[in-house]
């Protein structure tokens, strides 16, 4: 793959909080590339840092305590955590643009959905009011919404869950972006109308060719989107790979527990796998040693002493886990010297 | 479990067109002016030590549906009789003595349990209220009952918030548990917590069913959770039980088209196996209006003509599966 085909690209991202005089990281060294007119799906539990890192990329983190300590962010090759907030704004919404979970909180209750869509048009373009009315309600067409002449005139609470997770994908694909960032778009909506979502945002997805980053935690809807996953723990990437080898050949322990604690259709078994215990909070992550240790089944004495590192098993399939040789730090090192 | 034929003393719970309706207010004195019919005439049985799962999606009345079961809500008709005794308009002390025998988990354990009360005293509460004993002479029997729901011992001496989510849940279990009844509705005690966490909650429901010979009454949005928990299994829509049958047989061979497009609706945790979806037109219609006919039939994909004029009936299509459609009448 050569390199004109990134979109994105985060390089040893660290985004943390002040919390009483320290700072707590949230996400931690993570990496990972997104490609042109690609789905990646970013799964993990929450407290993984999942949501974080994407407002890390979209620089919506809450102004008085979180920030980006280190790392880059690069958009079509330009890294665009030094931008400033008007800089920011000319690439929010134009060529990265975002969809929530609660489709409720993300839209204005006060204002119309027709007010609402326009807004976005009237700040990245440069067409008229009339045409961009037009253009309103030609998106809200092109997400299924067949009154949408009649919807611009309402209010939000006058749509159900599955209609405004539409306005809000209408909202994010306005001005074509080129990454199409989604945290959990359809958590709060029920199956047969997360079904339609999503089959909403693979066809945009194709017809408007833009690349999209899906943070989820269910792993049902991973299989369905995914090209590839980034599977986060403890705000590390403790795995990634293409989606076929994520759910055929897991390596990391987490990854592995997480594919055996979903009860699925097609089987019956009689017991779950588990994961003992929950996911350390920002304050209790040990400081040495795997993230995971606690709770992994494969843990070794050397888990809690040696920090591993995302190493490469194969092209194109990199785990975090000193099971692997590859993430060994110490081992690296002596390759270097 | 498996008998062929059930014999009237197996059936712990037995439902029969139960109906609730809540009324919506309006106008100048606030009068009534309609009905939103949240459980609109269903009718099941629960047989003892089985696990009956409730599955649909949000607004279909499956929690309404427990509550009432439960007697937490007044049905507005219909009949529920538990353990040969007719439940239906107890009230006062008699419903009193009935409900240590049913018992509830409810769905967030954040908003569930009293934030200011030692989990000691929650646990041993019920208890207290039966006039089992004083808390001090309990505890033995809580620490006991913490034990058994994987909770540490000194989880007794602590407040609510210094536990996670799937711990909280255990708590409300243990609860549940210490009047040791003989029914447990679980409304959606999973759907708040993560995967791991979610599994952990699941594998203890499921084995302390066996140890304290539990029926439940599962109910949940998630129909791959409902079928690994369940024996039986009903979907609910729109106040209405559209198709009840043995899990498995639900899963490989369902019947009414609601049935089929939840299913096929599921993400499978599957890359290499992408099945072609049902995908519904249009949202779940208000109850307040339901559709003439058939509440399902204004996003059914088999509707015919005569489902907007006549509302099936749940009807044998063979033994253990019923279904409510007109295609099968």
């Amino acid at each position: 793959m050569s390199n004109n085909d990134k979109l994105l690209e985060i390089k040893n991202l660290h985004t943390g909080f002040d919390i009483g005089g320290k700072t707590y990281y949230a996400v931690k060294d993570v990496s990972f590339d997104v490609n042109k007119k690609e789905v990646v799906c970013i799964v993990g539990e929450s407290g993984c840092g999942k949501s974080v890192m994407s407002l890390s990329i979209m620089d919506l983190l809450p102004k008085h305590n979180g920030k980006i300590d280190k790392g880059q962010i690069l958009f079509q090759g330009k890294d665009i955590v030094p931008l400033t907030t008007n800089e920011m704004n000319n690439i929010r919404g134009k060529d990265i643009s975002m969809i929530f979970q609660e489709p409720m909180t993300a839209l204005n209750p006060v204002l119309t959905i027709g007010f609402q869509m326009d807004e976005v048009l009237l700040n990245h373009t440069r067409i008229s009011k009339e045409e961009v009315r037009k253009k309103s309600i030609s998106l809200l067409k092109q997400v299924g919404i067949s009154r949408a002449e009649q919807i611009v005139h309402e209010f939000p609470h006058q749509l159900s869950g599955g209609m405004r997770q539409r306005v809000m994908i209408a909202m994010a694909i306005a001005c074509q972006p080129q990454l199409l960032i989604a945290d959990e778009p359809t958590t709060a909506l029920d199956v047969t109308v997360q079904a339609q979502i999503l089959e909403l945002i693979k066809q945009i997805q194709e017809e408007v060719g833009m690349a999209v980053m899906l943070i989820t935690h269910d792993l049902g809807v991973v299989a369905e989107m995914a090209d590839r996953v980034v599977v986060m723990y403890a705000g590390q990437v403790v795995e990634q790979s293409d989606v076929d080898r994520i759910f055929y050949d897991p390596k990391h322990p987490y990854t592995k527990a997480l594919l055996g604690s979903i009860p699925r259709l097609e089987e019956k078994i009689e017991v779950l796998n588990t994961i003992k215990g929950i996911v350390p909070s920002l304050k209790n992550m040990p400081e040495t040693g795997c993230r995971f240790a606690d709770r992994c089944p494969e843990a070794m004495p050397e888990c809690r002493t040696i920090t591993p590192e995302l190493g490469e098993t194969e092209k194109g399939h990199a785990v975090r886990c000193i099971l692997y040789d590859t993430s060994r730090p110490a081992e690296k090192a002596e390759v270097q010297s | 479990m498996n008998q062929a034929k059930t014999k009237q003393s197996d059936i712990l719970l037995e439902v029969k067109e139960l109906k609730k309706y809540y009324p919506v207010r309006g106008g100048f004195f606030r009068k009534k002016i309609g009905d939103v019919k949240a459980v609109d005439n269903i009718s099941l049985e629960l047989k003892k030590g089985e696990t009956f799962g409730l599955v649909g999606e949000s607004g279909c009345g499956k929690s309404t549906a427990g509550r009432t079961i439960t007697r937490l809500f007044k049905p507005t008709g219909g009949k529920i009789i538990f353990d040969g005794q007719d439940i239906t308009n107890l009230g006062g002390s008699q419903l009193r003595s009935i409900r240590q025998d049913i018992q509830m988990v409810f769905q967030d354990p954040y908003a569930s349990l009293n934030p200011k009360m030692m989990v000691g005293s929650i646990v041993s509460e019920p208890l207290v209220n039966y006039g089992k004993g004083s808390e001090r002479k309990l505890k033995a029997e809580v620490m006991d009952l913490l034990q058994k729901v994987g909770l540490p011992e000194d989880a007794y001496y602590k407040y609510p918030h210094e536990f996670s989510g799937g711990q909280r849940q255990r708590i409300g279990i243990a609860r549940a548990l210490a009047l040791k009844p003989k029914l447990i509705v679980a409304d959606e005690p999973v759907s708040a917590l993560d995967v791991s966490v979610q599994s952990q909650v699941l594998n203890l429901l499921k084995s302390l069913q066996e140890e304290f010979d539990l029926t439940l009454l599962f109910i949940a949005h998630d129909l791959s959770v409902v079928k690994h928990m369940s024996d039986r299994i009903g979907v609910m829509y729109l106040g209405n039980l559209v198709e009840i049958a043995e899990a498995d047989e639900m899963y490989l061979n369902p019947k009414h088209p609601y049935t089929k497009a939840l299913i096929s609706a599921i993400p499978q945790p599957d890359p290499r196996n992408k099945s072609e979806r049902i995908i519904l037109t249009g949202d779940v219609p208000s109850p307040q209006n339901p559709p003439t006919g058939c509440p399902f039939h204004p996003r059914c994909p088999e509707a015919m003509p005569e489902c907007s004029a006549k509302k099936p009936q749940l009807e044998e299509v063979n033994e253990e599966h019923r279904v409510s459609c007109l295609l099968y009448q």
